[in-house]
């Protein structure tokens, strides 16, 4: 009997009238947890009713204290008919149960009902007295904190960084009970939202049970998700990375939040390997590694064996020795080692981080997906087979292997997914897979499972326990990271896993790089960026045929490959077209509908310095004899490349120059040229054979082959900017803008188009698909547009397909203004600078001869194409540099240093103007007075309602987040009979939204919090039937409740340490003179 | 292609004061979309007009949302369906309760019923208001004195406290409430030269001096109803009149009081009893329901007008009305 728990029912307000002849309401409130009920006394005839009762007690077991939610009934008493009810309330009471969060949870909440909406509030006080329980076969995991935030929390420090954890719970969905003919939407509805919450609790509290056996004590970056696979079940499914946190107690340790992640920690030497071992030769891009499979027949693979052979978990010891021979000699075999050991001892080395403490992450290699087609074709329940035994007697066939079985499929699904991506992973000399994220796909009984994530070298010393730290630090600190660590290829170049063109870093000039980099993490903080970086969206329409069960899943399979493709052509292209050369937080996103695909990939596309200048497009024309025909190529040439020129412009890209001599002519070897490819089947093997010498180095040929072709061309040319004054990504905060001022808008808009069915062909679906997001990103800039000059950040595109000819999508993010007068944008003196060190650098040459040959491919069934193939074996004229340390390093320092004091600079001159004010942020009281101070602008003092900020970012600007309260994470369905009357779809959406912002910023007003961060909106799942005008919508949210204090607010002595905090951070560089 | 579903909710509900305007005008989505185009916002921002078409609608979604709080004002400050700052809360509200002086010229004094609002339609026409917008103005009057009619206390207060209104805005609609409550007649044609702002003063001293919030301040409808007992003492003022002796001794006074002061003296001096019979009828009637509807119709006709036609400054009206009430306290039965 470890906990107690207590809840008292104060007062209610606004509540609706419920007796029309006396136009008030006789309230009373029924208490729930478990399987325990409390009653209030009614309160008779009031619309603000004050009960104040007793204080409710329930005894129950820690289990059930992470599983249940404690559910607050609203009823109307009435005495000759049954008591109606008026709504209700689930409070999550795991906030209570762990110590650093949430004390007591006090506050209005509004009282809500599926059919009607938010009807009055009402103030509840809820605590928890935990007891001591020893019980080491216990079942509950209390004290493990949870956090939307995928990256280390602001007031914490990450001791051990301890991997992935994930879990599922499937259950039968209520909505599809037999039950469901005879009861009431509402009880239906209530039904769904109950277990939900059960499962939700029931996934958390299993995941922390995972998390104690690795010894940790939190979850970071947990993302829970739920599959509506509608007759076959409900899954609930979630990943996280457990942690080992420690809290940071002296609040003088906070950076400037603005500056993104945890600086506080001391830097730590990279690890620089150039030759890592290679041990994979899978052959895959690092976007092209995908598995189509569905089953239940055999899986489709798309991989290429080898890598599939590389699947044991068993540590690889003395695989470093292959490449041992080259520089870093046995020492950096025997890092690698460890590293590999460390990672290897887990099950999947993934990471859902997405920004990382400073010298955690050491290469990245790209990205690596699967996706797999599935058949949702049984449902397993035996509650269900019990009851309706005599009408669907097959089913009891399943009988046997529900319990353990049908969870177990699911698990079966993701484990061989999760298994691709480690293998690509490995394919690309990597360990570890960072920024990991899953999601699905469901139209009727088929899903597309999709995992993806960004292959990566990870530093050992986040990973265990203080182990042989000394002689690392001692010998690493020799090779230092120039802020362009990252970039360099973790993979063996004598033995690529996919063919990329390799240059010297045109950073450090000691390293290669790829031309173009493609990542799902966010900009790590010590990369150097020229210029701002800007959103760059894919978009994808394809047309199936309407199918059944395995053949329609086996017609998606076979899409998918062009899909991805397709896709991944558009994103380099318009990445060219901006001119940039590396994507941060990729995500693509596949949906399937009845009778279309469509893909959607989104990403912030970025130059980086680090990596060669991308070259332009170049279009090709078939027919070189018509002269016109000519003619219109070069116009469209000509168009291609003021586009470039103006958003080089626009983004203010302008690195520096750098003579051909001084970077050692990046292999000026036969050139291969890929082509665009289309889509129809025939060509895939085409690609290869192409080979049109154009003079002009690193093009981009576009062929301009048939109509679509032009098309498509066209399509990147409209891409509107945004207008002036406006930037948007979708990462955390925007490449090269760090002066945010305090103002932020978090929103969320949907659209739905109906496509007329007449012209349905994939290239009007394709512009219909287009118009919509371009229309809907204007639309939001128009919106926005007092808040200039500002940046939408956290751009986060979702699209569903509802029904046959409709297209939803759903965006959320964050708009936050930023002060245009304090543009710090230093760091191109700085790589000048650095360049010009390099220049000067050392001549020796690498002594190995550079092999990759372009037909090593020839199996693969799709050419991974784009970058195609810059062998090269002409290492004369590069200068390798080897011993370039002692230069190297002041220039990096210098860069480190001046951007993280311009921060530090930029956030004093704020205080400096301010009232140094002391506030005590932990006096939160319930009605939120506290976080009353911590407003801005309070002119009418007479409002009562807390002003609580909702952010998809991990922070908010110009305020240091002080405590963590705990996870939000809620699911709503609202469902109408009467839409006309509520303002058709729009209105009844409009106002369903809204009423969840107002819900989750009551929870974390009752917990004590003023902002949300990390907040997303995971699910927004809309259907209506407008002739029974009728509408239902579900929707999950979650995020982090915090508590922040304005920087103004704390304390001079508080902020200045930081200042001095920092300091080893950035002269950690220095010390290897 | 055909957008089925379009919406936008911040966290922070955004206002657009222009919309709002538009609004609040009864503009439909259609009108108020041209209206914008025409203001050359999209040269401005560059947008299209798909973009206006989904942000005045999105907008006026949200303002029709938001109307059944603004018909409760203090529900908006308490509600945590829309997180408003408190400044734009205000300006919500703020405009909503606002008027049109064309409009309150109208509908002041008329009984805030049914029938009057059935005659919204002829008030539109004449006044060139939207008929929506008519009766978003009239239900606010309505609104308003339904809730303030029985209450306790200030009516100025009141009508604060429970709309959150500015003083201004309260004043005048302690004054709307208060011509409704007392049905004066305004609208007749000899009365059109007044604005509601000089009707709005009227009221303001009325309220002040003639109800029975000026003697005893507990007393429900206080600030509402005119005190019966001092309608029937101003009965007692027809001595003033009646009484030859006192009538001179009043006149005389009044004239040595101003000989030299008052660039119309002479008309004074010699219209004085018609004034003075004018003024003190127009108190003694005021026991009669009929009589009061009719004050500002009597006051014009007999005061108003007859100075007029003699073309006496306001100044010089000022003067002898201060100088005609003075005396009276140094007259036998006055003091």
């Amino acid at each position: 009997m470890p906990g107690k728990l207590k809840v008292k029912i104060v007062a209610g307000r606004h509540l609706p009238v419920m007796d029309r002849a006396s136009d008030l309401t006789d309230a009373f409130v029924e208490v729930k947890f478990g399987n325990t009920t409390f009653k209030t006394d009614v309160y008779p005839k009031s619309l603000n009713p004050q009960w104040n009762s007793e204080w409710f007690k329930f005894e129950v077991d820690d289990e059930d204290l992470q599983d249940e939610p404690l559910q607050i009934t609203v009823l109307d008493h009435d005495t000759y008919s049954a008591n109606d009810a008026i709504g209700k309330v689930y409070i999550d009471i795991d906030p209570l149960l762990y110590s650093e969060a949430a004390t007591v949870i006090s506050g209005w909440f509004p009282i809500y009902d599926t059919i009607h909406g938010i009807r009055g509030e009402i103030n509840v006080v809820v605590k928890v007295d935990l007891f001591n329980d020893l019980n080491r076969f216990r079942q509950s995991s209390c004290g493990v904190k949870f956090f939307c935030t995928t990256s280390i929390p602001k007031c914490y420090r990450a001791v051990i960084i301890h991997g992935f954890v994930e879990e599922l719970v499937v259950n039968e969905d209520p909505e599809y009970q037999w039950i469901d003919r005879i009861r009431t939407p509402r009880a239906s509805n209530e039904a769904r939202q109950r277990l939900i919450s059960l499962m939700s609790g029931e996934l958390q509290r299993k995941i922390g049970l995972k998390v104690l056996e690795m010894r940790g004590n939190a979850v970071v970056g947990y993302l829970q998700c739920f599959d509506l696979e509608g007759e076959s079940g409900l899954v609930v499914r979630a990943i996280g990375t457990a942690c080992t946190l420690d809290k940071l107690s002296s609040p003088a340790a906070f950076l400037p939040a603005c500056n993104s992640p945890s600086k506080e920690m001391k830097e730590i030497p990279f690890n620089e390997d150039p030759n890592p071992n290679t041990h994979s030769s899978g052959p895959s891009t690092p976007l092209k590694n995908q598995t189509y499979s569905f089953s239940p027949s055999k899986s489709y693979s798309r991989q290429s064996s080898s890598s599939d052979t590389d699947l044991s978990l068993t540590p690889k010891t003395g695989m470093g020795s292959g490449s041992a021979g080259k520089e870093g000699g046995p020492f950096k075999a025997l890092l690698r080692q460890q590293t590999q050991s460390a990672l290897e001892q887990r099950e999947f080395p993934f990471f859902t981080l997405t920004a990382f403490p400073p010298g955690f992450l050491v290469h990245v290699g790209g990205v690596v997906s699967a996706r797999s087609v599935k058949l949702l074709d049984r449902i397993h329940n035996p509650a269900f087979v019990g009851i309706m035994s005599n009408t669907r007697s097959y089913k009891l066939l399943d009988w046997n292997s529900f319990n353990s079985d049908e969870p177990e499929t699911r698990d079966a699904w993701w484990a061989e997914i999760r298994q691709e991506i480690k293998s690509h992973a490995k394919a690309l000399g990597c360990h570890a897979v960072v920024g990991y994220s899953e999601s699905t796909s469901i139209c009727e009984e088929v899903c597309i499972l999709s995992a993806s994530g960004t292959a990566a070298v990870l530093n050992p010393r986040f990973l265990q326990d203080g182990t042989v730290e000394g002689c690392l630090e001692q010998r690493l600190e020799e090779n230092l990271p120039a802020g362009c660590g990252f970039c360099h290829i973790p993979y063996d170049e004598l033995n690529m896993p996919f063919p990329a063109h390799l240059t010297y870093c045109y950073n450090c000039r000691k390293q290669k790089v790829p031309d173009v980099l493609f990542t799902t993490i966010d900009l790590p903080t010590d990369a150097t960026v020229i210029g701002k970086g800007c959103l760059i969206q894919a978009r994808l329409c394809r047309l199936k045929k309407k199918a059944q069960a395995e053949a329609n899943a086996t017609a998606i399979s076979n899409l998918l490959p062009f899909m991805e493709y397709e896709v991944h052509t558009q994103l380099m292209n318009k990445l060219k077209l901006k001119g940039m050369n590396a994507l941060f937080g990729l995500r693509i996103q596949i949906t399937v509908g009845e009778n279309m695909l469509m893909g959607l990939a989104s990403a912030t596309g970025v130059y980086l310095a680090a990596l060669p200048t991308p070259g332009g497009i170049q279009i090709a024309g078939k027919t070189p004899n018509d002269g016109s025909y000519e003619q219109h190529i070069s116009h469209m040439q000509k168009k291609i490349n003021d586009t470039i020129a103006k958003n080089k412009e626009l983004y203010e890209i302008n690195p520096p120059e750098i003579s051909e001599e001084i970077i050692g002519s990046p292999i000026p070897e036969p050139r291969q040229r890929s082509r665009l490819l289309r889509s129809q089947s025939e060509s895939s093997d085409e690609v290869t054979e192409l080979d049109l010498s154009h003079g002009k180095k690193d093009a981009f040929v576009l062929e301009i082959d048939d109509t679509d072709a032009m098309e498509d061309v066209h399509s990147l040319l409209t891409d509107v900017p945004p207008p002036s004054g406006f930037y948007s990504c979708n990462t955390e905060i925007m490449p090269g803008i760090n002066n945010w001022t305090s103002e932020i808008q978090m929103f969320t808009s949907v659209r739905v188009i109906r496509l007329s069915s007449l012209n349905l062909t994939n290239q009007a679906l394709n512009k219909n698909f287009n118009d919509l997001c371009e229309n809907l990103l204007k639309s939001l800039y128009f919106k926005l547009r007092s808040m200039i000059p500002c940046c939408l950040c956290h751009v986060n595109f979702t699209v569903s397909l509802p029904e046959d000819e409709l297209i939803q999508v759903t965006v959320t993010a964050v708009a936050i203004t930023f002060d245009k007068n304090q543009a710090l944008q230093t760091t191109k003196a700085h790589v000048e600078k650095s360049l010009q060190r390099a220049s000067t650098d050392n001549e020796e040459l690498l002594q190995f001869p550079l092999e990759l040959c372009s037909d090593s491919l020839p199996s693969h069934p799709f050419p991974p194409a784009k970058e195609h193939l810059e062998s090269a074996s002409s290492n004369s004229g590069i200068p390798a540099a080897q011993r370039a340390t002692s230069v190297d390093y002041s220039s990096f320092a210098d860069r480190c240093s001046s951007w993280i004091e311009l921060i530090k600079l930029k956030a004093q001159t704020i205080r400096r103007g301010s009232i140094k004010t002391t506030v005590t942020v932990e006096k939160t009281s319930p009605m939120g007075e506290g976080n009353f101070r911590n407003r801005s602008a309070a002119p009418c003092a007479n409002s009562t309602v807390g002003v609580v900020k909702m952010t998809p970012l991990s922070f908010i600007p110009g305020a240091k987040i002080t405590k963590y309260l705990g996870i939000i994470n809620m699911f709503f369905i609202r469902e109408t009979t009467s839409l006309r009357e509520e303002g058709g779809v729009s209105g009844f959406l409009h106002a369903f939204i809204a009423e969840v912002f107002a819900m989750v910023r009551a929870h974390v007003a009752a917990l004590g919090g003023n902002a949300v961060v990390s907040y997303i909106m995971k699910q927004c799942v809309f259907m209506e039937n407008p002739n029974k005008n009728q509408a239902q919508c579900l929707i999950n949210v979650s995020g982090d409740a915090v508590v922040f204090a304005r920087e103004s607010e704390l304390e001079v002595v508080s902020t200045q340490q930081p200042a001095a905090n920092c300091q080893p951070a950035c002269t950690g560089g220095e010390v290897t003179t | 292609m055909t957008s089925e579903l379009d919406i936008f909710v911040g966290n922070t509900t955004l206002i657009d004061e222009d919309v709002y305007r538009l609004w609040l005008d009864g503009y439909s989505v259609g009108d108020a979309v041209a209206l914008r185009v025409r203001s050359g916002i999209l040269e401005q921002t560059g947008a299209t007009a798909a973009v206006l078409q989904s942000d005045t609608m999105d907008h006026y979604r949200t303002f029709h949302m938001l109307e059944r709080l603004l018909h409760a004002p203090p529900k908006l400050l308490h509600q945590l369906i829309y997180q408003i700052p408190p400044s734009r809360q205000a300006l919500l509200i703020e405009r909503y309760y606002a008027f049109d002086e064309a409009f309150v010229r109208e509908v002041l004094g008329k009984k805030l019923s049914k029938g009057t609002k059935k005659d919204l339609d002829d008030i539109s026409t004449k006044t060139g208001i939207t008929l929506k917008s008519c009766r978003r103005q009239f239900d606010n009057f309505k609104r308003v004195f339904k809730v303030v009619e029985e209450m306790r206390g200030s009516l100025v207060d009141n009508i604060q406290q429970h709309f959150l209104l500015s003083d201004r805005l309260a004043r005048d609609y302690a004054a709307i409430v208060f011509f409704a409550n007392n049905r004066f007649e305004t609208g007749k044609k000899k009365l059109q030269y007044l604005s509601f702002g000089d009707f709005a003063f009227c009221a303001e001293l009325m309220i002040q001096n003639w109800t029975l919030g000026a003697v005893d301040s507990q007393v429900d409808d206080m600030d509402m109803d005119l005190d019966k007992e001092f309608l029937q003492d101003l009965k007692e003022l027809k001595v003033l009149v009646a009484d030859k002796d006192l009538l001179d001794l009043h006149k005389s006074l009044v004239c040595t009081a101003l000989r030299g002061k008052l660039g119309v003296f002479s008309e004074m001096e010699a219209n004085f009893k018609n004034l003075s019979r004018g003024l003190v009828n127009v108190a003694t009637k005021l026991t009669h329901n009929k009589d009061v509807r009719d004050l500002f119709v009597d006051l014009v006709e007999k005061f108003v007008e007859p100075c007029r036609s003699d073309h006496w400054p306001l100044s010089d009206v000022r003067l002898f009305l201060n100088q005609y009430s003075a005396s009276v306290h140094s007259l036998d039965g006055f003091r």
